[in-house]
Order: structure tokens, then C-alpha cells, then sequence
């Protein structure tokens, strides 16, 4: 078997590097045996991007990117193309999975510090990834030419209009119109099926690549690459074919029981995959009850909606993304991993979780004077996870204590102030407590032993 | 289908119901609709096409689809379904213009192809089952669901006609203001009210079907493919746990 082959990769190796290629990537490289289920996801991620590609392909056949034609050419697809609901499905329930599967791999990336030197380059690949995503995620919510779809677009677009000066004009030329229209569906399809999908495919190598280059971060955060054997080979790492390639089929089959599950059985997802309004053609006359954005960009839309003044609420949603980038610059910490974090970190960490839940819930229900407090407390919580992230970089003094509790308390304060509204000192008092005392215990809680203390980072992987 | 049921329910669990469409819930009328029962939905089939096709269009549906997947045959569709003189292949489109019928209704009736997916099978079950008299209305109906709906009370023959009852509610500001409390049966109809609720229980079920086709087989076909994903992640399981058993 091996000879016969042989003398085909032998052919092939002395033209190409072939078998270079694959001992760099599978065979001899070498990753931590200590990887647990968080690191399932980068696998999964692939996956779900094969997934939307190959079910793409075939939409693309049936599908017609025309105002007069869109809506109707999706319904035949479900209804005359032999199993083209299920390519349907799959398509529109891979777009929510990726979302998940792409979260939770943020997470845990986060969660052991994997963004930290010398990985800095794969976390700033991986958010332009993430980007890359949603630009995509977002377009193609447009072509299926609902009525959901339309007035998102609508409003997503129109953030661009909120930009000083300039606005307005950018948001026709995004458009191509001065509403959505059949410009706008024609040049999303383009971005959607071609442009950003190479962008995606072209990101995702060199994520992989930068991966490959200082290797794989893991549960304990150490370096295997401290302890090698008399060949070089880390102790504590194992070649990632065979082990991790069985381990991630495993996995993969597992996450494709899920995915099934929703694709044959609720397709909907109780309408938070595809959203009843959007069975309803475009209608440019009749505005749906509540817009809400598929449920991935609602923890962004909460932040957006928590401010009144739209260019300030554009801003703060442009900044609760882009401060993702500088997550490595922000969290100075020598330690990686939350196993070896102090208990204020680890509180932060939860919190932080929470937030972008209940952020995401809000995102979806109409903002009443209760919710739209909350939102801007965990709005105020999403960003104080950041400051907490740069202020347990390293040990601090007293004084620093006091001055970051002042600072922060003040300037949230003075927000307050500013805002107020007579009616509704109760409630903003209420709302005021939510991050006063977020920072009382997580800046001047650091200064007691038990919780502000980090612990002792063992020196091979443990497990 | 018993393990059928029980994973949708647990997919739907994990959710929730989120939306609901606009107007008023009515607790004392619920629906349940069983797509596996293909008689409810061939009698559906025959007073939709009927009842409503005369204004509604479903557009998105061929008869010749509606009759493969209910079980009969093409000549049954074109001598029983079929009024307008269209070939079974072709799509189920109405005749009426759509401006002319906004000078006589107030609104052009909606294509109903997807109406089950905009609203749900209740809110369809409950429009059909709660018109009743209201002399200040065109068509001398108002509708509990959808109140002051433009349609006429089609059914009405069926059904006979519903009287409302009226009862003071306090609202926010302290103002009373009448609600409906009830709907009594002031004039039978040529069904009794057990028969016309089984006539509305079949259109509803109709309407769930045409709106999504698929429907029919997709949870069939997906408990195969669970089966087989089920049989692959065992053996995969186990290749993994052959592999690393050596390892640490």
C-alpha cells in the first residue's frame, strides 16, 4: 500500500511539497495533550464554513438576486427544488451555528489567555475573521428579500449616516439608492457569495498559519515548548494527526447531531433563527412591529439602543467591537489561563458572560424605560469588564486603587447627571449602584489577598 | 415519532416561544395541529380551495404538489380542487385584480402561502372561529382576533352567526372601557359547533401545511439522519479513545 502510493507522492513531493506541507500542519505538529472541550470550536468553526460554502454553491443555482424575484425564488428553492429546504435550512441554520461556534472559540480564547504574546497576531487575525463574519452574516440576511431582512437593513445602514459630515453620503453609496432597493440586494449578493467569502477563506489561512508558526496555546496556559524530549519533540504534546484529527471527527460528529437536530426539527428555532416577519415579501409601506436583528448582533444592538443620541450610541457599539482588538495590549498579565487567574478575575470573567447574555435578550425586546436602564448598565458592565481586564494587568498600589474607583465612578456619574430626567431619579439612582459596585469590589477588592492574589503556574501541563 | 416530538421539544424548549403576532391572545381557543392526520388535511385541501381560493391565492403552491402530497390523484385534483380551469401543474393564483379588490374590500386579500409561518396556526384557528355580529361593520361582522377585519364572515353559512358579549374593564387611567367577554351562538348554521370547529381544525392544518410543504418529510428524513449520525459519532468515539488510551 505504502510503496504504491509511495511512488505517487514521490512524484508529486519532488514538484510540490506535498508531504512538507501536510508533516507541518498534521503530522509533526505537535499540539498540548491537555486540550479539553473549548478547543473543540476551532474545528467546528471550519466546519460550519465548509457547511456554508458547499449549501451556498447550491443556493447560488437557484436563487435569483432581483427585487421583483428574490422572495419568490427563495420560496421555490423550498418548496420546487428537490431538498432544497434542506440546503436552505442548513444555510441559514449554519449562519446562526457559526455565530455560536465562533463565540464560544472567542471565549475560550479569552477564558486561557490564548490572545497573549506571542499570539497576538492570530487573536487580531481572528477578529478581523470575526468581522469578516458579520459584514457576511449581514448581507446575507438581505437576500432573502423579507421584510425582516429590508428594514434591518434599512437600520444597519442607516448607522452609517450617523458618521460626522460625511455620513449621509456614505450610506447612499452603500446603498447605491437613497432607500434599500434593488441596487442595494444586487451588491450585497456580489459581497456575499464572492468578495468577502475569499476574504474569509484568505483570513482564515493565515490564522492558521500564525497558529502553526508559535503553536497552540492550552487549558494551563504553559508553553510545552519549554520541556522537549531528546528528538525536540514536546513532552507534553502529540503529533495533531493522528491524536486530534480522531479527537476532532469525534467532535465534528457530535456538533452535526446538534446542528440535525435543529435543521429537521426547528428550523426556526422558535423565531430566533428566521424570524417570522421575514416570511413576509419586502414592503418598503409597512415597517415591522419590533425591528430586531437576528439574535448574534443583539448584544451590539442593546449597546446601540442604550444611548438616546444616535451618533453617541453608534459609537459606543463601534467601540464595544473594535476594543475586542486590543484585548493583548489590554490584559498585560504574564498568567494566561483563568485557572491560575485571582478570584476577582475570575468574578469579571462571569460577569462578563452574563452581560453579553442578558445584553443579547435586551437587544430583543422593545426598549421600555426599565429596559433601556438595564441595557445601558450592562452596557456600562461590557465595557468596565475591559478596564477591570487592564487594571489586574499587574499588582497594584493603594493609590492606584483609589484613583481608577474615582475616575471610573466619576465619569459614570457624571453621565447620570448629565441625562437626567426628572421621573426617573429612582431608576438611575437604582441603575447607578449596578456599576458603582462593580468597581468598588473589583478595584478595591484587589488590594485583599484572597481575591486579588494570582496563583502559582505550574511549569508542565497538569492532567 | 414519540422520540420525534420529544427532541422538537427540547430544541423548541431551549428557546421559547418569542413572538406572537399583534391583537389580542384568546386563552379559550387553542389549536392543535396533527400534520400526520391526512384526512383533516385533504378536507382542508377541499373547503379552502372552496371557501378562500376565490380571493386568496397561495402562489408560492402548485395543485399538482398540494395533491402528491396529500395522497390524491391528478384527476381527483383537476375534477374536485380545480374551479378556475388551470392545468394541475401550475400555480394556485386567483383571478381577482388586486386594486379592484382594494375598492371593494379596503384591503386586497393576502396571498396565504406562508400566513401559518407570519402568525402561527392559532392565530389562523382563532380569526376563523371568532367572527361575530356587528351591525356598524360593512359586512355587518367584526372579527375577536382581528378586530375590525375588512373580510366578510365567509364561513358564515357553517358556522351561523356569533353574538358578542360586552363586559367593563378598568384600564390603566382608571377609565372603564367594554371588552369582549364571550361569543354565544345566537343563529345556528348548517353545522354544528363541534363539526364547524373540525371544519376550521382542517383549514388551520391546511394552511400549516401549504406554508411549509417540507414539512411533511423533513422530521421523517431527520430522524434517519440522526440515526446515522448516531451510529457514526459511536465508532468515532471509540477510534478517539483507542488512540489516546496511551497518552498521559
Amino acid at each position: 500500500m505504502k510503496a504504491y502510493f509511495g511512488g505517487l507522492i514521490g512524484w508529486i513531493d519532488a514538484r510540490f511539497p506535498l508531504m512538507r506541507l501536510w508533516n507541518e500542519h498534521f503530522a509533526h505538529y505537535y499540539a498540548p495533550k491537555n486540550f479539553n472541550f473549548w478547543y473543540f470550536f476551532g474545528s467546528l468553526a471550519l466546519l460550519v464554513l465548509i457547511i456554508q460554502i458547499v449549501t451556498g454553491i447550491f443556493l447560488t443555482m437557484h436563487y435569483k438576486p432581483d427585487a421583483e424575484l428574490a422572495f419568490a425564488s427563495l420560496e421555490y428553492i423550498r418548496r420546487d427544488v428537490p431538498l432544497g429546504w434542506l440546503i436552505q435550512y442548513m444555510h441559514s441554520t449554519g449562519a446562526s451555528f457559526f455565530f455560536i461556534v465562533v463565540y464560544l472559540h472567542m471565549f475560550r480564547g479569552i477564558m486561557y489567555g490564548s490572545f497573549k504574546a506571542p499570539r497576538e497576531l492570530i487573536w487580531l487575525l481572528g477578529m478581523f475573521l470575526y468581522m469578516a463574519l458579520m459584514a457576511e452574516a449581514f448581507m446575507g440576511y438581505l437576500l432573502p428579500w423579507g421584510n425582516m431582512s429590508y428594514w434591518g437593513a434599512q437600520v444597519i445602514v442607516n448607522l452609517f449616516s450617523t458618521i460626522p459630515w460625511v455620513g449621509p453620503d456614505i450610506a447612499i453609496w452603500l446603498r447605491g439608492d437613497f432607500a434599500v432597493s434593488d441596487a442595494t440586494l444586487t451588491r450585497f449578493f456580489a459581497l456575499h457569495v464572492s468578495a468577502i467569502p475569499l476574504a474569509i477563506l484568505a483570513l482564515v489561512m493565515l490564522h492558521i498559519m500564525a497558529l502553526h508558526e508559535v503553536g497552540s496555546n492550552n487549558p494551563d496556559g504553559v508553553e510545552i515548548k519549554k520541556h522537549k524530549d531528546a528528538d525536540g519533540k514536546p513532552l507534553d504534546g502529540v503529533p495533531f494527526h493522528p491524536y486530534y484529527t480522531v479527537k476532532d471527527i469525534w467532535g465534528s460528529i457530535a456538533f452535526l447531531f446538534l446542528f440535525a437536530l435543529v435543521v429537521f426539527f426547528a428550523p426556526e428555532m422558535g423565531g430566533y433563527f428566521l424570524e417570522p416577519d421575514n416570511f413576509t415579501p419586502a414592503n418598503p409601506l409597512l415597517t415591522p412591529e419590533h425591528i430586531v436583528p437576528v439574535w448574534y448582533f443583539t448584544p451590539f444592538y442593546s449597546i446601540l439602543r442604550a444611548i438616546p443620541d444616535p451618533q453617541f450610541g453608534a459609537l459606543a457599539m463601534l467601540l464595544s467591537i473594535l476594543v475586542l482588538f486590543f484585548l493583548p495590549w489590554i490584559d498585560r498579565n504574564p498568567v494566561r489561563s483563568v485557572r491560575y487567574r485571582s478570584q476577582l478575575y475570575k468574578l469579571n470573567l462571569l460577569l462578563f458572560v452574563v452581560t453579553f447574555a442578558v445584553l443579547g435578550y435586551l437587544g430583543f425586546n422593545a426598549p421600555t424605560a426599565l429596559y433601556s436602564e438595564l441595557a445601558l448598565r450592562f452596557g456600562e458592565w461590557y465595557f468596565l469588564f475591559f478596564i477591570a481586564l487592564w487594571f489586574f494587568s499587574r499588582p497594584r498600589r493603594n493609590i492606584e486603587r483609589l484613583v481608577s474607583l474615582a475616575v471610573v465612578l466619576g465619569l459614570i456619574s457624571l453621565y447620570d447627571v448629565v441625562r437626567m430626567e426628572p421621573g426617573h431619579e429612582m431608576l438611575v439612582f437604582l441603575g447607578w449602584l449596578m456599576p458603582a459596585a462593580f468597581v468598588t469590589v473589583m478595584f478595591l477588592g484587589s488590594g485583599i489577598e484572597k481575591l486579588g492574589r494570582d496563583l502559582p503556574v505550574p511549569d508542565r501541563v497538569t492532567e | 415519532m414519540k422520540r420525534t416530538l420529544l427532541l422538537a421539544a427540547l430544541c423548541l424548549g431551549l428557546t421559547g416561544p418569542a413572538f406572537a403576532a399583534g391583537g389580542a391572545e384568546l386563552p379559550g381557543y387553542q389549536v392543535v395541529v396533527d400534520l400526520t392526520n391526512r384526512a383533516s388535511l385533504q378536507r382542508g385541501a377541499k373547503y379552502f380551495m372552496n371557501y378562500c381560493l376565490g380571493c386568496h391565492s397561495v402562489k408560492y403552491s402548485r395543485y399538482s404538489r398540494v395533491g402528491e402530497d396529500l395522497g390524491l390523484d391528478m384527476e381527483m385534483v383537476k375534477d374536485n380542487l380545480i374551479f378556475t380551469g388551470q392545468r394541475v401543474s401550475e400555480r394556485m393564483e386567483i383571478a381577482m385584480a388586486p386594486d379592484e379588490a382594494e375598492r371593494w374590500f379596503g384591503a386586497s386579500p393576502p396571498d396565504l402561502s406562508m400566513i401559518a409561518r407570519q402568525k402561527g396556526a392559532t392565530y389562523i384557528y382563532q380569526y376563523l372561529m371568532t367572527f361575530y355580529a356587528d351591525e356598524d361593520r360593512p359586512w355587518g361582522v367584526n372579527n375577536w382576533r382581528f378586530p375590525y377585519t375588512t373580510m366578510p364572515h365567509v364561513l358564515w353559512r357553517e358556522q351561523g352567526l356569533q353574538q358578542a358579549e360586552w363586559k367593563e374593564v378598568e384600564n390603566g387611567n382608571g377609565e372603564k372601557k367594554p371588552v369582549i367577554a364571550g361569543l354565544t351562538l345566537e343563529s345556528p348554521g348548517l353545522k354544528t359547533p363541534e363539526e364547524y370547529q373540525q371544519l376550521v381544525v382542517d383549514i388551520t392544518s391546511f394552511l400549516v401545511y401549504v406554508s411549509e410543504p417540507a414539512r411533511l418529510t423533513r422530521e421523517s428524513v431527520g430522524t434517519w439522519v440522526l440515526f446515522f449520525l448516531l451510529v457514526l459519532g459511536g465508532f468515532a468515539y471509540f477510534l478517539k479513545r483507542e488512540y489516546w488510551q496511551d497518552i498521559h
